[in-house]
């Protein structure tokens, strides 16, 4: 794929190039490549990419309001399955939308290629900052001060999913560090279950992981990346989870499957952890568990401390070429922090809003059945906290992924371990990076 | 689930058929069949061991989808896999066809456009153009053939992303057209409606015709269509599956929902459910209705599928 589209790129690259100059001719900013935020004074319509079903109802309300601004929503497949590649092909064609859907550990990737305007130019966004959380709005600052990438839509803030039946029956305290969860899938195992199932192929909860022990993966000082898969963090997480799958402490059936679903709902394994998101995961996956579920905050990797990791999330972002970045940005702003919209996309799709007001919507503070009437949306709204608001994502990592991943599954199958597979990971991310001659720190 | 089980059992048939018929017009002669028993017992005995497997093996998945169709969310997972539990498939259908007012129908219309029109027009255009390479001479006919053979060893996944830089530069991305025209091109039917034109329509009939005063177009599409009929059929049935199960083109043009085809539709869906389980459902029912067109298709060209494919091979 990658190949295709680089031979190809090439072949176009003459009338690409005059295509968007054609474009860029038509805006009154000539002065590098920071476009202005001044509203166009007329009509327009912008075009808007989103996989998230739902997400029509809230682009209604807002057109219904706005008849100067009218949004036109697109979809298509998770970004993952496709729908970046779409966008990375529109950008090269010089038709990607206005606004677009972008998880957190995507946008570097885009904004390495150039694919997205700074929303920072715009007044209205660098007032609105405050009302994020400030790990939210980390992550669409890519780690500058005064750079923004896109509007924190949602978040995954993590905590731990148990079974409060089973641990309460065979009188298990619920671990509150890392040490205790230890202790108690020991205790676990002897009743025959397991305390939680090792995913070979959510490296970006094991990111969460890493995150909440105060590891980097990333780091860009500007200029350069540093690639700090194997950081002391990572290691120590890596280790932790090896020491389990050895002892055969956890079960590592590879998640989202029919058996990972049924390890769950027939009681197996007892434990997830998971973001706010996994909530609607078990009440899915795990029917017959029904109301003895509850949520606690992670465990932690020294007694005392509060530090949560995140898993998932995503942001809305304004892509380059675009004329109408005011209209734009003035649209996600309006989407990702109105009560109004944050309420629909909550009842609609789930979404946990990325903002601090947000996670105080009543939906989001009432008891939910699946968990024994628990106000678990509590839970999570202190964990979202704890998050770091230092962590960064590099610009290859549906690469990272892919390569830890195969890793993972080698350790699951007892060919290898998870720190060899950081390893691996640490240097084909390395390679991925000079390949596509993106500066690496040494 | 169809994109998956579809093109095996495609690829399958045409492997399968002409032997079949080959062996069928073997088997006529007395002689054959004073030989048969003999070797039947072994060899047909294995014949129909490795037939059954096959058959099993394409046959579970679908049966696997037909009672997880009727399952309910919960039941999916609880329940075997293979034997249904309450039966709820109609429910499941309702609710499929409720889901965001009916989109999935539309996208089923789509398909059936895009693969339905879509076949007849590359048929007509393959039929015209591998008629005319057979019957007419002119310059640069051989180059011509050899130039659309060669399009026959370009898979068309690996045109999707120029096509949409093309489509880009005139505007014609995320648009019917954007699947419609590359769809019509079939270099394949082209190559076999080569060969049954010059199999099947003799130089004497259009003589006679072009005598009692028919013009060229005439003569076509009453006298030669109608020989090459089988052969069409079959360029038809390759096409219409290739259609409804080209899913990348799609992907890769459309972004509008209203455009889209099942298959691009259901893996949208299908990509999100992890985040959205409750289209977990829904992406099963979808895709077990979404083949009983091709079945149907099937069932109802079969005969003419086989003679011509078998007309095809044997020349």
């Amino acid at each position: 794929m990658r190949h295709t589209k680089r031979a190809v790129t090439a072949a176009l690259l003459t009338s690409a190039a005059l295509a968007l100059t054609g474009c860029a001719a038509g805006d009154a900013s000539s002065s590098g490549d920071a476009a202005s935020c001044e509203p166009a004074g007329e009509d327009v319509t912008l075009e808007f990419t989103s996989w998230i079903p739902g997400i029509e109802d809230a682009v209604a309300a807002w057109n219904d309001e706005n008849p100067d601004i009218q949004v036109e929503v697109q979809t298509g497949p998770n970004g993952n399955s496709g729908t970046y590649q779409n966008f990375f092909n529109q950008l090269e064609a010089g038709n990607a939308p206005d606004l677009g859907q972008i998880e957190y550990d995507a946008l570097p990737n885009f904004r390495v290629q150039d694919g997205l305007e700074n929303l920072a130019v715009c007044e209205d966004v660098v007032a609105a900052q405050d009302q994020f959380l400030d790990w939210t709005w980390g992550q669409v600052s890519l780690g500058t001060d005064d750079e923004a990438y896109g509007i924190p839509q949602d978040q995954g803030p993590m905590a731990l999913f148990y079974r409060s039946d089973l641990f309460e029956q065979n009188g298990i305290d619920v671990p509150t560090t890392w040490d205790e969860y230890r202790t108690a899938a020991e205790a676990i195992r002897e009743q025959g279950g397991y305390i939680t199932n090792f995913s070979q192929t959510d490296i970006n909860q094991f990111a969460g992981f890493v995150w909440q022990a105060g590891g980097e993966w990333f780091a860009n000082d500007g200029d350069a990346w540093d690639v700090e898969l194997t950081s002391d963090a990572s290691v120590q997480v890596a280790e932790y989870w090896q020491d389990l799958i050895e002892n055969d402490l956890v079960s590592t059936y590879p998640a989202w499957t029919d058996e990972w679903n049924n390890a769950y709902n027939s009681g197996e394994v007892w434990t997830w952890n998971s973001a706010v998101w996994g909530a609607n995961s078990i009440a899915s996956g795990a029917p017959d568990t029904a109301g003895n579920w509850s949520v606690a905050l992670a465990p932690q990797w020294a007694s005392g401390d509060a530090a949560a990791g995140n898993w998932g999330g995503s942001s809305i972002a304004v892509f380059k070429g675009t004329d109408h970045l005011y209209e734009a940005a003035k649209f996600a702003l309006w989407l990702n922090t109105s009560d109004e919209a944050l309420t629909i996309l909550n009842e609609q799709a789930a979404i946990y809003p990325a903002t601090k007001a947000g996670l105080e919507l009543p939906t989001l503070t009432a008891g939910v059945e699946f968990y024994g009437g628990q106000a678990i949306y509590d839970v999570f709204a202190e964990a979202s906290t704890q998050v770091d608001p230092d962590f960064v994502w590099g610009p290859t990592m549906t690469q990272v992924y892919a390569d830890v991943s195969d890793g993972f599954k080698g350790a699951a199958s007892g060919s290898s371990t998870l720190v060899e597979a950081l390893e691996k990971g640490q240097a084909s991310t390395i390679d991925a990076l000079e390949a596509q001659s993106i500066p690496v720190a040494e | 689930m169809s994109t998956a089980i579809e093109p095996e059992a495609t690829s399958a048939s045409p492997a399968v058929n002409p032997r079949g018929i080959g062996r069928r017009g073997d088997a006529h002669p007395g002689a054959t069949r004073g030989r048969g028993p003999r070797e039947s017992l072994f060899s047909r005995t294995g014949a129909m061991i490795v037939m059954a497997v096959f058959t099993f093996y394409f046959l579970v998945p679908i049966w696997w989808l037909l009672v997880a169709s009727t399952k309910d969310r919960g039941q999916l997972f609880s329940t075997n896999p293979l034997w249904f539990a309450d039966f709820q498939l109609f429910e499941n259908i309702g609710a499929l066809f409720d889901y965001r007012n009916g989109v999935y129908l539309r996208w089923i219309l789509n398909s059936l456009l895009y693969a339905g029109l879509g076949a007849v027009v590359a048929t007509v255009l393959a039929a015209m153009c591998g008629y005319a390479l057979a019957k007419y001479r002119f310059p640069g006919r051989e180059t011509i053939f050899n130039v659309v053979l060669g399009g026959v060893l370009v898979p068309a996944t690996a045109l999707a992303l120029p096509l949409f830089l093309l489509f880009s530069r005139v505007q014609l991305t995320d648009t019917f057209w954007a699947v419609f025209l590359p769809s019509v091109v079939s270099p394949f039917g082209v190559y076999l409606s080569r060969v049954f034109a010059e199999a099947s329509v003799p130089d004497e009939l259009l003589e006679a015709s072009r005598l009692d005063g028919a013009g060229e177009l005439r003569t076509f599409f009453t006298v030669s269509i109608r020989l090459m009929f089988p052969a069409l059929v079959t360029v038809f049935l390759f096409q219409f599956v290739t259609i409804w199960n080209n899913f990348f083109l799609p992907l890769i043009m459309l972004r509008s929902e209203e455009l889209f085809p099942v298959t691009y539709g259901l893996y949208a869906w299908n990509s999100t459910i992890n985040q959205f389980p409750e289209l977990r459902t829904y992406v099963l029912v979808g895709s077990l209705l979404s083949i009983i067109p091709l079945i149907i298709t099937f069932l109802l060209l079969q005969r003419y599928w086989r003679t011509g494919l078998g007309s095809g091979s044997l020349k």
